[in-house]
């Protein structure tokens, strides 16, 4: 295994828990208001609030290390992204400053205000759309290298059918992703009202996620041909991804095995997100940007990798540790602490 | 209207950030030490004193925390966004330390979740304590590694650049550059004084106003004293920063201090203005002070700024800004030593109003001494973004929409500020810590206020 791929395999992998532990963070902020509005916010807020409050930290440290990692082992992103996203990046950045910010603010210090629970739940919805937009460009044709450097194409990636399912995947796999997890977390709660309502979300939103899934797939083949072939090709990994969905819509259906259900949902997301990445290759940003032209110098490679080992050395045990006392702790789940 | 540069508006708009998100760093990385030691004196004292003193600095810090997270995410992407040139280069050999203070900062963020979550959690009131050294220790080293990254860019070291093409790099060797160790030092000894000052002024202020309990004084006493050790530390740490700049950066000293020809005995000038001739007027001139301050010794050769060519030489208005940073440092040094005389001397009263709004004014100036010391940082190494190798001009976007992005952060930032003022007033003023005090601690407070 060369650097560049053991690089871009780190960094796929933070991409992927920022994809998880963000959902459930962003889900929840959404889920949380609209239960606000429908008046049902007694029932689950209580359970939202206890795991977000120790975690939300740590879901925006996931985020800066994809990006920090990504200019580390492939400064030319750093070149090109940053040339075409200041816009959608900005925007990106507003969003989830508001958002981290205003959460704190509701949270430590003015209960219940009901617009920091607005802007909590509307960034929850827009900051993955405005995200994903970086992913979009990376697919090729939404940017051109003229004499005055690299633009973006704003009015070919707001009219394009790929950029909006995108968009439109990225927000309902938010809402299923974490309605999953809440659903899990109730029953470990045994917070029987807060179940029933968490579940009834979970099941609603499963069927657009993989709706949202085909049409981008269909989108994709209209957009970057190439990249569609090569995930046709992988289309046993995308396969055993739609079996994992299978498998946890039926067990929350049923109403068993909660913890076995958000598994297989993140497995389901593994596939599908490894899947995607590993299609995506050998360009990062078609048609700039591959693999082996964009990565860094060797020295700097192992010795970010090495850098990367120790701090999971680091990470990993303190990881446990909250996990433990917060998410796995039932007398903590269950509000006793 | 002026016409558009985006090396302009980028420059303007990375200030911005840096400014405003320089305020909470400091606080984050000062207070959580802070914090520590009020709740480590409260355990071995057995003072609920001080430990709700550690309870109510945390309540506080955790709002300030999150707007230095955000904020810190801003100019995290910004680098790239703006400088998307110099990332290209300075990504391929300083991004070990950039990628270390993520993993710094991940684990702090997760100690502080913790730690915040945790205070009725143990049996003994210790392991809560020892959860506060992570979230030190990911701090502290956060603030060392971005600023190694800070370094670099002064004295860039660990590479060779062939027109575009970086070869021969040393990561270490770029992290542990010339610039390093006073760098870190002064920002991590300015960052704690800075935090310590502003509590004593929030503390100050409160006995000013309604003549504090008991539990104000000590907690007088105890940022009072830390300041005054944590500004000794930062005047030491001054000091060796300019001798650094005397040798591996000269120009910026030599453009800090008005000082043009290269001479032996050099006088030191504070304040003053200069014409158009470079003729200093008004000022105060300490003679041979400047050899001292840059060599120690009253009579060494201080390179004056004739040496550099002129188009690579920063503005002459950062004058002001160092003195302004050291005039301040001293002033809180003075007033901390003068309330430690009060407050040993039995015949003078230590909660003078004269010496207690004195005490109040430190706070403030603290952190517009950072202000100020970073800007003669970042403006005296005009006009390099990477001291010798590249030219700001040459590391910034090409965008044509800076401008339009410098308004949307100016809005965010005014919101955050307002937001966090607001609550943080909120916060407090609705829980004294009378109240607090009572309800957490009732035996305490039924015994306490002798004075």
């Amino acid at each position: 295994m060369n650097y560049e791929l053991i690089g871009i395999t780190v960094l796929w992998i933070f991409l992927y828990g920022y994809l998880i532990v963000a959902s459930i963070d962003f889900g929840a902020g959404f889920f949380a208001y609209y239960a606000k509005l429908t008046k049902k916010d007694h029932i689950i807020n209580q359970l939202i609030s206890r795991y977000l409050s120790p975690v939300w930290e740590v879901t925006n440290v996931f985020f800066v290390f994809f990006f920090v990692g990504l200019v580390g082992f492939f400064p030319d992103m750093a070149y090109y992204f940053g040339q075409s996203l200041l816009v959608p990046g900005s925007i990106a950045i507003v969003l989830l400053a508001i958002r981290g910010s205003f959460y704190a603010f509701e949270n430590y210090g003015s209960k219940d205000n009901h617009l920091y629970m607005f802007l909590y739940g509307a960034t929850g919805l827009l900051i993955p759309a405005s995200l994903s937009t970086a992913l979009t460009i990376s697919e090729g044709g939404f940017i051109e290298e003229t004499a005055n450097g690299v633009q973006l194409l704003y009015g070919k990636l707001l009219t394009s059918p790929y950029s909006w399912s995108v968009v439109f995947l990225a927000v309902v796999s938010v809402l299923y992703i974490s309605s999953m997890f809440l659903t899990y977390y109730a029953n470990r709660a045994g917070d029987k009202p807060a179940l029933e309502l968490v579940r009834k979300y979970a099941l609603f939103w499963s069927s657009p996620t993989i709706i949202a899934s085909l049409t981008t797939f269909i989108a994709l083949s209209q957009q970057n041909l190439e990249h569609y072939q090569r995930a046709i090709e992988l289309w046993w990994v995308f396969g055993i991804s739609v079996g994992f969905f299978l498998i946890a819509v039926f067990l929350i259906y049923i109403g068993k095995y909660y913890g076995w259900a958000f598994i297989a949902v993140m497995f389901q997301f593994l596939f599908a997100f490894f899947g995607y990445g590993a299609s995506h290759l050998p360009y990062l940003l078609r048609p700039f940007v591959t693999l082996s032209s964009g990565v860094t110098n060797e020295t700097m490679a192992i010795s970010l990798i090495i850098a990367f080992i120790a701090g999971l050395f680091l990470l990993i045990p303190s990881l446990i540790l909250l996990m433990r006392m917060f998410l796995f702790d039932a007398d903590y789940v269950k509000g006793k602490k | 209207m002026f016409e558009y540069d985006s090396v302009v508006m980028s420059r303007m708009l990375t200030s911005l950030t840096l400014a405003f998100h320089i305020i909470f760093a400091t606080i984050g990385v000062g207070v959580p030490v802070m914090i520590s030691i009020a709740e480590f004196i409260g355990i071995k004292k057995k003072d609920p004193h001080y430990t709700l003193l550690a309870r109510r600095w945390t309540r506080g810090f955790t709002i300030t925390v999150a707007v230095g997270v955000v904020t810190g995410t801003a100019i995290g992407l910004q680098l790239s966004l703006l400088w998307p040139s110099f990332m290209q280069i300075a990504g391929n050999v300083i991004s070990l330390p950039l990628f270390l203070e993520t993993f710094a900062f991940f684990f702090e963020a997760i100690f502080l979740g913790v730690y915040l979550y945790t205070w009725d959690r143990f049996k003994n009131p210790i392991f809560h304590w020892l959860l506060s050294l992570p979230v030190i220790i990911g701090s502290t080293m956060s603030a060392f590694f971005i600023t190694t990254v800070n370094a670099f860019m002064n004295t860039p070291q660990g590479f060779d650049l062939e027109g575009r093409v970086i070869t021969s790099i040393e990561p270490l060797a770029a992290m542990f550059n010339p610039a390093t160790p006073t760098k870190v030092f002064h920002v991590i000894s300015s960052s704690y004084m800075t935090s310590a000052a502003i509590l004593a002024t929030i503390t100050a202020f409160i006995i000013l106003m309604k003549k504090g309990s008991k539990y104000h004084k000590k907690a007088l006493k105890l940022t009072v004293v830390a300041t005054f050790i944590f500004s000794i530390m930062t005047a030491l740490a001054g000091d060796l920063s300019a001798k650094f700049l005397a040798e591996h950066q000269p120009e910026k000293l030599a453009a800090g201090e008005w000082h043009f020809e290269t001479e032996e005995g050099a006088d030191l000038i504070l304040f003053g203005t200069i014409n158009e001739n470079n003729e200093v007027q008004n000022a105060i001139r300490i003679p041979k002070a400047l050899s001292f301050l840059a060599h120690g010794d009253f009579n060494a050769e201080v390179t004056g700024l004739e040496e550099t060519p002129e188009e690579e030489r920063p503005p002459l208005w950062i004058h002001y800004m160092f003195d302004l940073m050291v005039g301040i440092g001293f002033f809180t040094l003075g007033i901390t030593f003068l309330y430690l005389v009060f407050w040993k001397v039995k015949k003078w009263n230590e909660y003078n109003p004269l010496l207690l709004w004195g005490i109040a004014s430190i706070g403030p100036l603290s952190m517009l001494a950072i202000e100020f010391g970073w800007i003669f940082a970042e403006v005296g190494r005009q006009p390099w973004i990477l001291r010798g190798y590249m030219k700001v001009s040459e590391g910034a976007t090409t965008s044509p929409h800076v401008d339009w992005m410098f308004v949307l952060f100016i809005a965010l930032y005014t919101v955050l500020a307002i937001g966090c003022i607001t609550v943080l007033r909120k916060m407090f003023k609705n829980n004294p810590a009378e109240l607090e005090l009572e309800s957490r601690y009732p035996q305490v407070a039924a015994t306490k206020e002798d004075d």
